[in-house]
């Protein structure tokens, strides 16, 4: 009858298993998880024209597609002064997530890109290396026109690189704004 | 059925001498016990299962007479007066014992005889047998398979099984294919018990140390009942050694090093045996790898440690015992540094590169991305023999314990995943049997499961907080119908009860329509998320109905149909969102049910000792398969992304393999095996993703026997490319380019062939111990290739030459 008791012996193991509460977990904090990305551009030679681009995208991997605005169209033959700022709105108040990146410059790089119409870019912030960031930056349209920019946030690339296609790394933002030059 | 006992009067002739025995016995009992009319009637059994032993001897020592039983183990004494008498019952197999007996009337007397073996092992090697199914045919892997893998892991030395292949993510992670099918699909049984450790990821290997296992059975295509009902692609079972009943202590030391990933492992076992039954056991394992290299470059953080333990003691008597069995699993492995990609464009960039964008120098570093795991089992066992059989009662707790790091933000060293998945069950067994020709096993058994997984990650959970309660009953029926057919009959039920928590995006519970087709599940609404309460019932009944047909003792047919049923997982349940190693959203179904399948197979089996033959065709139609497929793209803020679905659909497989091994002369070898297996969707034909490529491997070997057995021998191993495969290919946007590409995940990589050389020898130690040394090489060209069944195949070769020395001595 040995195994009768042993399977007396068993049986507190399963009591005791089985009386957790019955309690909802808590929900996460969603830490990591970029939302939102707003770049703002101010005129050099005008104060007041500024252009935000922004695209925001609140239930992340959530089936919405994000929602990208443009303010109004770009002055050609001037340049801009540009600034790249990333929230994490799941949080609540939402988290600066610019702050991480700029803390971390050397594992990070925003990279920039025109389509249809010419622009330059020059990059106003570094690394400790004198690699370039990218939260801060020059923008220049050449001429009028209409077409795209677009801007990437790559986490852990190469640096130096020779732009976003060796840099290697991921991709944790890449947003095309549609854009106009006048 | 057991042992030698049985077999000693097998023989009809032999059968004939002693019914004419009996008679002659009981004619002389007449001439001696004259003017006394008590009546003694005897049945012997054995001991270990109440089997009737014929040919056992009765004496009466005091009228110096003697009986022998019959077939059913009965010899009746008439005539006898009322005395003490003192019987002296003997049979050549086993213990001789004396009992005295009372005798004053018509006495029955039922005497259970103990056989006389050293080892416990012959009557374990029937009941092995016993546990699995006498009409399914199992592939056996052997010690010596096992020794010379010993620095592998699982899912290696499966492969050296025809008709099982390998899912790998990397070289470590291996998952067990069987016919063409894995993860929830394949159970593992460790020590019998059903292994609980996350099984549902694809890049989740199986915890447990190839060291701790003395024997390995793989069913394909069918469940044993025993274990479970669940198993759609086949059962892997694996067993540690038996205890010896005899007083004794012996073990094993091995070491291993091997030049690819320039590390080893070291391992021991240690047992002691007492002739009472008792004994303990102790085995160890260490492993240490760094980073594994192609033969062009080094696979950077893809080295791994492993520290394995398990304890055992235990009474082990004929017909009664009990065991008590811990063990410990736990590695620590990176994943290939180049392998985290985000989006698809960092997929097709690593596709078009072809070499991974971040190769070190060698290291024993083990960085980020990386796993943790540790898996935890507790097993008490009891068992006892009684007239109606062999009464098992089993209580095992598994804790397993999975921790992901991924690269992260901020510094963030704590994991991206962790998970915690407790385990409790609790099972009776019963074998019994039947009558002479047929056996019934039936069984009953409960179980509690909880999966934590840790709000602390900072990450979204992929899998819930869940608890599950199970239970099932089952019953094996079996009978040799006659001297050829054997015959097996089996039905089982599962009951499933899952109870889960989990936070939907607000977005995705309404884009399901979740909202309208579960209300009931909605706890509380968070805006951006949901916080449900999923409940599920499930009933599943599966079976099996097999037949054993035996040509000759050599030569054997299985003919088998298996319905198996499984409850989808919690993946398929319940994924919503970014995987960041596939790069892609998975998007799982609350609505799903059971998958259902038929398995249909027959095997030929034939071996002497010249060569053994064995082919195996079978056909899997699966109803309700759940499996994942490309339906969309999917914007986010990182860029597009290809949308998976699970989707249930009918689906069929089909296969056919064959091993053929032969001697010739009298030391040289040749051994052959082919696979080769289909799967389609049914509606459309459309392949299946990831089925095993057709291969074919093929085996020289010559052994010494005057040289300290030295044994060398030369595999090849040809895998076909895979011509039959979904194109799951979509374009994806370049924003920076204003283009579109090809994300080709789809295309297999092309055939490969390598070779690997092989050999051992062993010598015998002064103090009775031996040692064996064994010298493997694999990819011994250091040939460059790709694997289709290798997730990361996008992003790395395979792993080049490795040069594998173990010496093992043995005591």
């Amino acid at each position: 009858m040995k195994i009768f008791k042993y399977a007396l012996l068993a049986i507190p193991f399963l009591y005791f298993s089985c009386s957790d509460d019955d309690d909802a977990p808590e929900p996460i904090n969603e830490e990591e998880v970029i939302t939102t990305m707003t770049v703002t551009l101010v005129n050099h030679q005008n104060g007041s024209d500024v252009v935000t681009m922004q695209t925001q995208d609140l239930d992340g991997d959530g089936p919405n597609a994000p929602v990208i605005t443009v303010s109004g169209p770009l002055t050609a033959g001037t340049s801009y002064a540009g600034s790249v700022q990333f929230l994490n709105e799941m949080e609540d108040p939402a988290e600066d997530i610019t702050e991480e990146v700029q803390e971390e410059d050397d594992e990070h790089q925003v990279f920039f890109s025109a389509a249809g119409v010419g622009m330059e870019f020059v990059y106003m912030d570094f690394d400790g290396d004198g690699n370039p960031l990218g939260t801060q930056f020059v923008l220049a349209p050449l001429g009028a026109g209409s077409g795209s920019l677009t801007i990437t946030l790559v986490h852990e690339p190469a640096k130096p690189n020779d732009g976003l296609d060796s840099a290697g790394g991921e991709i944790d933002i890449q947003t095309t704004f549609p854009v106009t030059v006048e | 059925m057991n042992c030698k006992c049985n077999k000693c009067g097998a023989s009809f002739k032999s059968k004939l001498a002693l019914a004419l025995y009996s008679f002659f016995s009981i004619c002389c009992i007449n001439l001696f016990a004259q003017n006394c009319n008590n009546k003694l009637s005897i049945q012997v059994v054995d001991l270990h299962d109440g089997t009737p032993l014929s040919n056992a001897n009765i004496e009466i020592n005091e009228l110096e007479i003697l009986g022998t039983t019959d077939f059913d183990g009965n010899v009746t004494f008439e005539n006898l007066c009322s005395d003490t008498f003192l019987l002296t019952i003997s049979h050549e197999d086993c213990e001789s014992i004396t009992q005295t007996l009372d005798l004053k009337k018509d006495v029955f007397r039922k005497i259970r005889l103990e056989h006389h073996l050293t080892e416990l092992e012959e009557i374990m090697v029937v009941s092995d047998n016993r546990n699995n199914s006498r009409t399914l045919f199992e592939n056996k892997i052997s010690k010596e398979v096992l020794d010379d893998y010993n620095s592998r892991t699982l899912g290696e030395v499966l492969k050296t099984v025809t008709g099982v292949s390998s899912l790998n993510s990397g070289n470590y992670l291996s998952k067990p294919v069987i016919n063409g099918l894995h993860s929830s699909r394949v159970i593992l049984i460790n020590n019998g018990v059903r292994l609980e450790d996350q099984e549902w990821g694809i890049e989740h290997a199986p915890s447990i140390d190839i060291n701790s296992i003395y024997k390995i059975s793989i069913i394909k295509g069918a469940s044993s009942l025993k274990y479970a009902g669940d198993a759609v692609g086949g059962v892997i079972i694996a067993e540690t050694s038996k205890e010896k009943l005899l007083d004794s202590i012996y073990g094993n030391v091995t070491t291993n090093l091997q030049s690819n990933g320039r590390g080893g492992g070291i391992s021991t076992d240690y047992t002691k045996t007492y002739s009472s039954g008792w004994y303990y056991k102790f085995q160890g394992t260490l492993k240490r790898m760094g980073d594994f290299e192609t033969p062009n470059y080094v696979m950077t953080n893809t080295g791994f440690s492993e520290h394995n333990l398990s304890l055992k003691a235990g009474l082990n008597r004929i017909d009664h015992g009990f065991d008590v069995y811990y063990s410990l699993f736990s590695n620590y492995l990176g994943i290939l540094r180049s392998s985290h990609a985000h989006t698809a464009i960092d997929i097709i960039n690593a596709i078009e590169n072809e070499v991974p964008h971040i190769i070190e120098d060698f290291s024993y570093d083990i960085n980020i991305p990386r796993q943790k795991i540790s898996h935890n089992l507790l097993k008490l066992r009891g068992f006892k023999n009684f007239d109606f059989g062999k009464l098992s009662m089993r209580y095992d707790f598994q804790s397993n314990d999975r921790k992901e790091y991924d690269i992260r933000r901020g510094n963030r060293t704590k994991p991206a995943l962790d998970l915690n998945l407790q385990t409790h069950s609790i099972a009776f067994d019963l074998e019994s049997k039947f009558d002479n020709s047929s056996n019934l096993k039936a069984g009953i058994s409960a179980r509690y499961q909880k999966n934590f997984p840790d709000p602390s990650t900072g990450v979204k959970r992929i899998i819930p907080d869940y608890k599950k309660y199970d239970f099932s009953l089952y019953s094996v029926y079996d009978t040799n119908f006659s001297e050829s057919w054997f015959l097996e009959a089996g039905i089982r039920y599962d009951f499933s009860h899952i109870d889960a928590y989990k936070y939907y995006r607000t977005s995705l519970w309404e884009a399901r329509n979740y909202d309208e087709l579960f209300p009931e599940f909605v706890v509380e609404d968070l805006g951006l998320n949901i916080l449900t309460n999923p409940k599920f019932d499930f009933h599943n009944i599966s079976s099996n109905l097999g037949a054993r047909y035996s040509i000759s003792e050599s030569e054997n047919i299985f003919i088998n149909y298996s319905m198996s049923s499984r409850k989808p997982n919690p993946s398929e349940l319940f994924s919503e969102g970014l995987h960041h190693s596939s790069a892609r959203i998975e998007i799982g179904d609350l609505s799903f049910n059971s998958e259902v399948g038929h398995n249909f197979s027959i095997t030929y089996d034939s071996s002497n000792e010249k060569s053994s033959l064995t082919v195996n065709a079978f056909a899997n139609i699966v109803d309700d398969f759940i499996y994942m497929i490309p339906v969309d793209l999917m914007p986010t803020i990182a860029g597009v992304f290809p949308y998976w679905e699970y989707k249930q659909e009918d689906a069929k497989l089909f296969g056919f393999d064959l091993k053929y091994d032969r001697q010739y002369f009298t030391n040289f070898f040749i051994g052959h095996q082919f696979s080769i297996i289909k799967g389609y969707e049914r509606a459309d034909d459309k392949p299946l993703i990831n089925m095993p490529p057709v291969n074919l491997k093929n085996q020289i070997s010559y052994s010494f026997p005057e040289l300290n057995n030295l044994n060398v021998s030369l595999e090849s191993e040809y895998v076909f490319r895979q011509n039959e495969y979904p194109n799951n290919n979509f374009e994806v946007f370049i924003p920076t380019e204003q283009t579109y590409q090809l994300l080709d995940t789809s295309t297999p990589p092309s055939a490969y062939h390598i070779l690997n050389f092989a050999s051992s020898i062993g010598f015998k130690a002064e103090n009775g111990g031996n040692y064996k040394i064994n010298l493997r090489v694999e990819n011994l060209f250091n040939n460059l290739y790709k694997n289709y069944l290798n997730r990361l195949r996008y992003f790395t070769h395979e792993m080049g030459r490795n040069i594998m020395l173990s010496v093992s001595y043995n005591y």
